[in-house]
Formats: structure tokens, sequence, C-alpha cells
């Protein structure tokens, strides 16, 4: 992501009577032009709302009559609520959950992709990536229906080989679980797809050299994979705990929250809180901590891909 | 010396057959609820919420998609879903090109600012603006409408970045012999930069078409009226917390959302996969 400044265009030479004040003035309301559509929208759904959500968080606004400032009386119930609380526990253990599981398992599938040692590696790779166009919503609904623990197929199959897994959407214990495994799912293309561009890009020069000094095929791994994949692994992590900071959809579709709050997320929260209590500020304040919590996350993200892009010179 | 040599190269062909069972085994597994969403739409109702359950149907019917039409106004989300991620698509396209060119290749004043200030809202998760969002589109009375549905979304701070990206990189030679030549920037625009910035503009128009088809929280909150939701939110209709789960027409409500996107990626499999890599090192 390189923040490289555009090169300084130098206005071709101005022939003939025109000005160069008029020939400013004409290339300033062009360049407004093109960006007038683009910034409206902008400026309208992302910059104004962020201030908007600045300014419900500080108020009682329910959506009826008149706001009142309330100082910092929601931000106080986010932290000290215990539903709330519960709910960025829940956030923080499915991030502890998807993060390592997704991003370990798209790694070995990338690194198990790029092998010379696999046949049909383009099939592969076409089967491994089809969950990514599957919506969360319509993964859900498949993952249901194989868990179901009357009908389901792969409930059946577990069964047979002696695990009852009961009905895992009503288990507090066993939900999280679930609508995790259902991210992890849709989600490890993605990243299997990162790693796998990042591995392509470590240069086979490196292998062989290593080879020559003797080095087996876990050497070759532990001393020229790992740390040539550091910055893309730790890239991988954040956008990962990035989207897993924002669960929603199965969660929503599955459990509603459920069994016993166990699965109520941040994002399902808010959802709740601004949608059906109508608490808009308490929801306001609590999009807030979302939003720096992925703020900070960020800024990590950049730091890893400044440090990417120094390396490679 | 050549027993030691075969041996070898009988070890390294075991392990090749281990390897490919094992990577087949496991791409069956991934594949299983993609299967089982196709087998379980052509299944008859007996047969869905039969035990012992059953992979393959054994009899073949088309009476589940018969009834998504029945139990919602699916042509209706079907159209809806096009509507939404195609029309989201075409203004992101359009606008974030627009914007993206006069950032990667003129020069004015407050231009690093106004990047910089777009990168920044690149780290804002729409959940986050959500509700201000919603009062917006409100306020401006267009719940229940495609315009409200895609305003939010006609121009995205990803697209605009990635695209100058792009921009940047193109040769500067053309545009500059064109500006001689007196052509307008509209024109260097249209009928320079634009030609030669399709791959850009795939990659980018897949991944905005996938995102927007796949959305489940923006149509749910903004449509509450059934006849103006997609695809992905009228299926979450089908199901009550405590109502029995009609799983046959909820398959074949499934593989029609999904269908459209296979069959781009099936198309489009090599830009379907670069779009990808490109987006993923947002």
């Amino acid at each position: 992501m390189a923040l490289s400044t555009t090169r300084r265009f130098r206005p071709p030479p101005q022939i003939g009577g025109r000005g160069p004040l008029q020939g400013r003035m004409k290339r300033r309301l062009i360049v407004i032009a093109f960006l007038l559509p683009a910034m409206t929208v902008l400026v309208a759904f992302v910059f104004w709302p962020m201030v908007a959500a600045l300014r419900l968080s500080f108020t009682d606004a329910s959506g009826f009559g008149t706001p009142e400032w309330v100082g910092i009386e929601n931000y106080v119930k986010v932290f000290t609520d215990s539903n709330i609380l519960r709910a960025m526990g829940n956030t923080a253990l499915y991030t502890i959950m998807f993060t390592p599981l997704v991003v370990v398992l798209a790694l070995l599938l990338a690194l198990a992709l790029n092998s010379p040692a696999l046949p049909l590696r383009g099939v592969f790779r076409t089967a491994l990536f089809l969950p990514f166009i599957v919506s969360l919503a319509v993964a859900a609904f498949a993952w249901q229906y194989l868990l179901d623990p009357q009908v389901g197929l792969l409930s059946f199959w577990l069964q047979n080989l002696g695990i009852r897994i009961g009905d895992v959407l009503q288990d507090p214990a066993l939900a999280m679980p679930t609508v995790v495994l259902i991210a992890v799912w849709k989600n490890f293309p993605f990243y299997m797809i990162v790693f796998l561009a990042g591995v392509q890009e470590i240069p086979q020069s490196l292998y062989e050299a290593a080879r020559m000094d003797g080095a087996g095929p876990l050497a070759r791994f532990r001393s020229v994979t790992v740390p040539l994949l550091g910055n893309t692994t730790g890239f991988v992590l954040v956008i990962a705990t990035i989207a897993a900071l924002q669960a929603f959809d199965q969660i929503y579709i599955l459990t509603g929250g459920g069994p016993y709050q166990s699965t109520q997320t941040v994002v399902m929260q808010i959802y709740k809180s601004g949608f059906k209590d109508l608490e808009l500020g308490f929801a306001s304040a609590l999009s807030y901590v979302l939003l720096v919590a992925t703020l900070l996350l960020s800024l990590i993200q950049f730091a890893i891909t400044a440090r990417g892009e120094k390396d490679a010179g | 010396m050549t027993t030691v040599h075969s041996r070898r190269r009988l070890t390294a062909a075991i392990t090749r057959a281990l390897f490919f069972a094992a990577m087949l085994l496991v791409a069956l597994l991934i594949l299983l609820p993609i299967v089982i969403i196709v087998f379980t739409a052509f299944k008859p109702v007996a047969e869905v919420n039969a035990f012992p359950p059953t992979l393959v149907p054994g009899a073949w019917t088309l009476d589940n998609f018969t009834r998504i039409f029945t139990d919602l106004p699916f042509a209706r989300l079907i159209l809806n879903s096009f509507v939404f991620a195609g029309g989201v698509t075409l203004f992101a396209l359009m606008f974030d090109s627009l914007a993206a060119y006069v950032l990667a290749r003129v020069d004015f004043r407050g231009s690093r600012v106004l990047l910089i200030a777009i990168i920044a809202s690149l780290m804002v998760p729409f959940q986050a603006t959500l509700i201000p969002v919603y009062q917006l589109v409100a306020d401006l009375g267009w719940i229940n409408s495609y315009t409200g549905l895609i305003a939010p979304r006609a121009a995205d701070a990803f697209g605009i970045f990635f695209l100058r990206q792009f921009f940047l990189a193109l040769p500067r030679d053309l545009d500059n012999a064109a500006r001689i030549d007196g052509a307008s920037e509209l024109r260097i625009f249209r009928s320079i930069v634009l030609p030669n910035a399709v791959p850009a503009l795939v990659t980018l128009g897949i991944y905005t078409f996938v995102n927007n088809w796949n959305d489940l929280l923006w149509p749910l909150v903004l449509t509450t009226d059934q006849q103006m939701g997609t695809i992905t939110s009228g299926l979450t209709m089908l199901t009550g917390p405590n109502g029995i789960i009609p799983y046959g027409v909820m398959m074949a409500g499934s593989l029609i959302a999904l269908a459209p996107l296979a069959i781009l990626f099936l198309v489009l499999q090599r830009r379907f996969i670069q779009s990808v890599a490109a987006t993923g090192l947002k």
C-alpha cells in the first residue's frame, strides 16, 4: 500500500490566447467535476456519519423526540453493563477461535496447493476456492441442515463414529464454536489465496540455494518460507481479526445471539440496541468502541505493510 | 545401489499418493455444504426429513423450487439482488474511477490531504456508522427503495484507492501527447485511461458485486417491505426461531442465491482469484 505522491503533472504549454489564469481555473473546475460524485457519496455516507455517530453517542437519542445530552453515560454503560461486557467477551472469544483457526487452515492449504507434489493443483484450487462465493447466510443454512440433530447428514456420520454432538445450536457450550466453524469455512479461501500469492512471490532460487546447502523439506520451510511469509501472515492475522470483530450474519440467522446470550456479539448487540430497542445513543457509543478497536488494528496492519514494502526494497 | 534408488522412488510415490488422498478427503469435506445444497434442493420433502439422512436424492423433484416462489416473492427478490449488487457495482466503478483518475493523474492543491482522508475512511467498518447512515437514508425517504439500497455504496474508498494505484502505474506518454493535441481530461479519461484499466475494473467489479450480492445486514435493516428485500435477506424470512425449518425450500433458495456467482466464477475463474489476491492486499 504505497503512499507515493502523485508525480508532478506539468500542464502542457498554452497555445494561443488562453491565459494561464483561465487554464488554471478550468483545470480546477475539471478536478471538482471528476471528484464531485464520489466525494458526495463519501461525505454523506462515510465522513458525516462518523461525526453523527460520535454526537449521537453522547445523547439518549431514540428516534423519537429531541435527543438530550447525557455526557459519557452511554460509554459508562458500555463498560459496566453486564450484558454488554458479555457481548464484548463473546466477540473476543469468537476472535480467539476464528483467527488462529482460519489462518492456519488457509496457510496449510496454500502450501499444499503450491506443492509440486500435488497432482491436479488447478482443480484443487478451484474446489477449495468455492466456499468463498457462498454468502455467510447461505453457508449458515447449509451447515444448519448438516448439523441438524434429527436429519443432519454430518451429525448422523459423527454418530456412526460414536460422536454424539446433540443440538449444537441450542447448546451454550457448542453454539459459539459452531458459528465460528461456519465463518472459518466461508472465509478461509480468501486468506488462502492471499497466502498463495505470498508463497508464489518467494523466488525459487532461494529454495534451490537451501537445497544445495543440504536443507531438507522441513528445514527449507523453516528457513525460507516462514521468514519470507512473515509479513503476509501478519497482514492476514490482522484482517482476519478485523473480520472477526464484525461477526453477525450467521449468528443472526442461526442463534439470534442465544442460547443464553452465548453467541451475542458486539455487532449483534449494535443491531439489537439500535434497531430493536431503538437505543440509538447507546448503540452509537458501542459502535464507536468497535470503530476504535478496528482503527487500532488497521494501524497495526499499516505498520506491517509499510515494513513489508521497506523490506522489499 | 539401484535397489536404494528404486526404494526411494517408491517411497516418494507413496508419499505423493497419500498426500493426494489426504487433499482429496479435505476437499470433499470442504465441498460437502455446497454438495448438500445442490442435492437437497432437488429432494422430495419426505426424503429431506428422512432418517437415516441421504446425500444423493433417491427421487428428483422440482417441488422445492416451485415452493420458494410461492413462500416468498422470490422472482422479485432475485430482481432486487441484481438491481442492488449490479447498481452498486456500476455506480461505484463509474464514480471511483473518475475520482481515482484525478487523484492519480492531475496535480491539484489538497490532493494529498484528500487521499489521506480517503485511506483513513477505509478503516471505518460499515457496522460502526450503520445507525447514522440508516437515519440519513430514512430522512431522505429512501427506506424500501433501490435508491436507498444503492446510494450509500455508490462510491467507495477502497475502490478509489485501488484504481488510483492502478492508474499511477499506467504509462503517461499517451495522455500527455493527447493533452498537447488539445484533448479534454474527460476525453483522455474515457478513451485512453479507461480502456487500459479494464483488468483493474473487472477485478474491482467482481469484488464489489460479490460483496453486495452476499450482504445481509444492509438490506436487512433498510427493507421492511418483503417486496424490497434481496435473496440473502429474503431467505432469512424462511427461518422462524421456533418454527419447523423447511430445509428443502431453503436449499433451493440457497442454490439460486449462489448460482450467479458460481457461473461468474467458473467463467472468469482466473480473474476472480486474481481479484481476491489483489483486493486482499488492501
